[in-house]
């Protein structure tokens, strides 16, 4: 879910590849092209096959769709076959779906996160389902004796209008294996105006199971013969178990195995002790009992004060780099009308999913064989670090994919599935390593903390005329300082912490700089919910606002007047920003809540923001009460996205903006604190996340269509919330929010 | 320690220390998977049963506690899905993840048991302790309110 992971090309060329199924019928898969790999530098020696759709029609006309990539809540397990089934021209109540296994020769790459999945596979899933109607159409042609051009369907029938002729998808099935695949490029597809299925609300396919507990989920794993381990790490992230009372743990009720893993696996595994029994309850109980000697290692004198005294201490000093420098800053705030100059920060975080990380895994030594059941987003990047830390082949691994509570990004990290392996070898049994609550909120990938240091200016016609940032972020502590050919290299800076240089406003101001200083890290950050532009958003929109209150400007007026400038041209478009989608949102998000035409009751403010994430526009407006207690209760919001011309099922996309509205608000009240190499908080009662009675009653949801492919909507109405709450508060108290969490500043939820 | 009681309407004994949760009775030696664990420390609801009619933290009751007593999870609601809680949440997409549903769904179900025709305020304390973190409070309290609606739209058809 970070913001680095690349898209894959959506228009590439693909062929098809078409098996006749045993018991009658026909499968397709797409793969992407060889050539074409190897035309882009992307092939080794040997291109790979890359498949990314599957679909098969047996000889009952029923279409079984394979779900390649995991589920964490995010609807990819509906939406995918959707796209399929619709170009195919099937009744939804005809296809199946099936969650698909790790099987890269076969499904390619199986990976969730990065909002990737609708603008990835938009066109090349269509183009499967035309692919696979094009060849019943074929079948029935030959069949009877007529041209393919004359034969139409409706949903799941074959129809040639001419000799009144019909027939099922299933009568031409098998037949159909035997036609020439088409070129994908030459099908024709769908004109929008005549979708069946996309954009009709489709509910989840697991929806059954889940309201009658059936097991689904990688905690829900039982196998003959399983035992239940935990796994102590080190409370100082990083640190290493020397020693410990193994002999005390082992005689204790139920437990079978104790044992030290003195190092690291890879893939983010630690070292640490793991205690197994035959009920997880006995393990945890027999690991209150656990005396370990640690060695601490480098995280040991992290802590979140000495990190905000140092970005002070840092942001009065020279920056250590300067990323982008329009015009002249330092001059042009020394001429403005109005200058404000503020300190934002914002804390360390987790993501917290309900189900904390879990897998099962079976090792057989006999056999040199490792099976395991792991909710992971990437499933792909940890067999070979699993096959080497059991020093087996990586074909001998195989890897389940069940449902996952709830992710965020946690799973995009495998450092608990090869933890499990690592312990399932050394126990010899079938076992299922949970980790406790505490255990994830200590031992996470964290959102890091940062410290922005800015200063703008405003001329007297209240334009923004100078911007001016010192962000003060994180390197990775320990990381080498020399590259591989031996040449010395700077500071790496810790993954999602960084500022990207054409990050809004830049190009928008004509005197504008971004310098950047670094603090050295020990503890892990990471991928997240839209990890930096949730950051990134509160501190930006949060400070416009000052600085349109500092104009005596409306704060959407203000905005508006930014984005309707001319950008300052910059290599690489400036990050794909249009400030036309943008402008479009604002407008209608200001629209949709009346903003500024409605009377507001004392104590009550309306606060916007916009941000642009993943390809995705999104403006948000909230409506805030806040009491004489500094309790806030928010009455109402209103999200505006432009994520393209068609939203694939609008079910799941409202879902998604409640999701992301509901998780930024969670942020506002969050914060992990580090103190010497060790997380503070552990369970929800010191990381309170957002509750029903603090939800807003209503959140209204709006989609603005434009001429563009379709973009996810995972992570972008998530940011725009935080600075949107967060300047709503302003607007009803006057007190500007300038660090989470809210807490710090006396606010609470009401 | 033997302990029996009943879960979903059968008679169950277990032989496990007296303190040991509910909670990891049900999923770790009955195998019935749809209690979740969440927090282990009654603060999310995921582990929410149905203990003598009320809705109680599965991970904060020892297993003695239950002796003799009527247990009902999820897996016992309905025999096919058909409380009008589970077919509110499906009908309305409640689901995100899912992990914390049936928690929900039995929060939800006690409180019905209780108010009948509950409030917006009453949906709000009752699910208070229920956490998502998926965010899906809003389609929640419309699948109460759904499932509300059709269990008097059914007695209307039957009277």
């Amino acid at each position: 879910m970070s913001s680095t992971l690349t898209l894959p090309v959506v228009d590439r060329r693909s062929f098809l590849k078409v098996t006749a199924l045993a018991g009658g019928g026909f499968m397709i898969a797409s793969y992407l092209d060889p050539l074409d790999v190897l035309a882009q530098g992307r092939g080794g020696n040997q291109a790979p096959l890359n498949p990314n759709a599957f679909v098969s029609i047996d000889a009952n006309g029923i279409a079984t769709i394979i779900a390649k990539n995991p589920e964490i809540g995010q609807g990819v397990k509906v939406m995918l076959p959707m796209l399929i089934a619709e170009e195919l021209d099937i009744e939804w109540k005809d296809v199946r779906i099936e969650q698909g296994d790790l099987n890269p020769a076969k499904y390619g790459v199986q990976s969730a996160g990065g909002s990737t999945a609708t603008p990835s596979n938009w066109v090349p899933m269509r183009q499967m389902g035309a692919a696979a109607r094009h060849m019943l159409i074929a079948a029935a042609a030959q069949a009877w004796g007529v041209p393919a051009s004359e034969i139409t369907t409706t949903p799941g029938r074959l129809v040639h209008a001419g000799s009144n002729r019909s027939a099922g998808y299933g009568q031409f099935a098998t037949a159909a294996a035997a036609m020439p695949a088409p070129v994908l490029a030459d099908l024709t597809l769908k004109d929008a105006k005549d979708y069946r299925i996309i954009g009709k609300p489709i509910p989840g396919v697991d929806n059954f199971k889940i309201v009658t507990g059936q097991p689904l989920f990688g905690s829900d794993v039982k196998l003959p013969g399983m035992l239940y381990a935990v796994y102590q790490r080190c409370p100082v992230i990083r640190g290493k178990a020397i020693s410990a009372n193994l002999d005390e743990i082992k005689a204790m009720p139920g437990v079978t195995h104790a044992f030290i893993v003195p190092d690291s696996h890879g893939g983010g595994s630690m070292s640490g002790v793991a205690v197994v029994a035959n009920s997880w309850w006995l393990a945890e109980n027999a690991r209150k009992k656990l005396q370990v000697t640690w060695d601490n290692g480098i995280t040991a004198s992290d802590s979140s004060a000495a990190f905000s005294a140092r970005a002070v201490q840092l942001s009065k000093e020279a920056p250590h780099s300067t990323s982008r420098n329009d015009g002249d800053v330092e001059a042009a705030l020394a001429s403005a009308a109005k200058v404000v100059e503020a300190h934002y920060e914002y804390p360390f975080l987790a993501h917290a999913p309900m189900e904390p990380p879990n897998a099962t895994a079976v090792f057989d030594a006999a056999k040199g064989t490792l099976e395991v059941w792991a909710g992971t987003q990437q499933p792909g990047g940890v067999v070979n670090t699993m096959a080497t830390a059991v020093g087996i082949n990586p074909d001998q691994v195989t890897v389940h994919l069940p449902r996952m509570g709830g992710s965020f990004g946690r799973r995009l990290y495998n450092d608990y599935v090869v933890e499990t392996a690592v312990i399932a070898k050394t126990v010899g049994a079938p076992v299922q390593l949970r980790w406790s609550r505490e255990d994830e909120m200590r031992h996470e990938v964290f959102r890091p903390a940062g410290y922005h240091f800015l200063k703008g200016g405003v001329d007297a016609s209240g334009q923004l005329v100078a911007w001016r940032n010192h962000f003060v972020s994180f390197s990775v502590a320990g990381a080498p300082t020399t590259n591989a050919q031996g040449q010395p290299q700077g500071p790496t800076p810790a993954p999602s912490s960084t500022l990207s240089p054409t990050e809004f406003p830049s190009r928008f101001v004509p005197n504008f700089a971004t310098h950047v200083s670094l603090m050295p890290l020990g503890v892990n950050t990471g991928a997240h919910r839209a990890p930096g532009s949730c950051a990134l958003s509160f501190v930006m929109q949060s400070f416009l606002d000052e600085l349109a209150h500092a104009a005596g400007k409306d704060p959407v007026q203000f905005r508006l007047d930014l984005l309707a400038r001319t950008p300052i041209a910059v290599q690489g478009g400036g990050g794909g920003f249009n400030a036309e989608r943008m402008t479009g949102v604002l407008k209608m998000v200001a629209e949709k809540s009346g903003w500024g035409k409605r009377p507001l009751p004392d104590g009550t403010g309306m606060g916007v923001a916009f941000h642009f994430s993943h390809s995705g526009y999104v403006a948000e407006v909230a409506e805030v009460h806040v009491d004489a207690n500094k309790r806030i209760r928010v009455n109402k919001v209103w999200v505006a996205s432009d994520v393209g011309r068609q939203i694939v099922n609008p079910l799941n996309a409202e879902s998604q903006v409640h999701s992301a509205v509901m998780d930024g608000m969670s942020q506002l009240m969050l914060e992990l604190t580090v103190d010497g190499g060790r997380i503070i908080q552990g369970n929800f009662d010191s990381y309170p996340i957002l509750r029903m009675r603090q939800a807003p009653p209503a959140i209204e949801a709006h989609f603005l269509t434009s001429d563009n492919n379709p973009t996810g909507l995972g992570e972008p109405p998530m940011p725009p919330i935080i600075p949107a709450i967060s300047n709503a508060i302003f607007a009803a108290t006057g007190t500007r929010v300038r660090s989470l969490p809210l807490s710090k500043h006396g606010f609470s939820w009401r | 320690m033997p302990v029996t009681f009943t879960v979903n309407g059968k008679s169950t004994t277990v032989d496990v220390p007296a303190e040991m949760p509910l909670l990891w009775v049900l999923r770790d030696v009955l195998n019935l998977h749809g209690t979740k664990y969440g927090c282990g420390t009654g603060q999310c609801g995921a582990c929410t049963v149905h203990l003598r009619g009320r809705a109680v933290r599965a991970c904060q009751t020892p297993v003695s506690n239950v002796a003799g007593a009527a247990v009902v999870t999820i897996e016992g609601l309905s025999p096919d899905g058909s409380h009008p809680l589970q077919k509110a949440w499906m009908d309305l997409d409640v689901p995100e993840c899912g992990y914390c549903q049936a928690g929900q769904i039995m929060a939800a179900a006690a409180l019905l048991a209780q108010r009948p025709t509950p409030t917006d305020a009453d949906i709000d304390t009752a699910m208070n302790t229920n956490l998502c973190r998926c965010g899906t409070y809003i389609r929640i309290r419309q699948g109460i309110h759904q499932a509300v609606r059709s269990v008097a739209e059914d007695s209307e058809v039957s009277k």
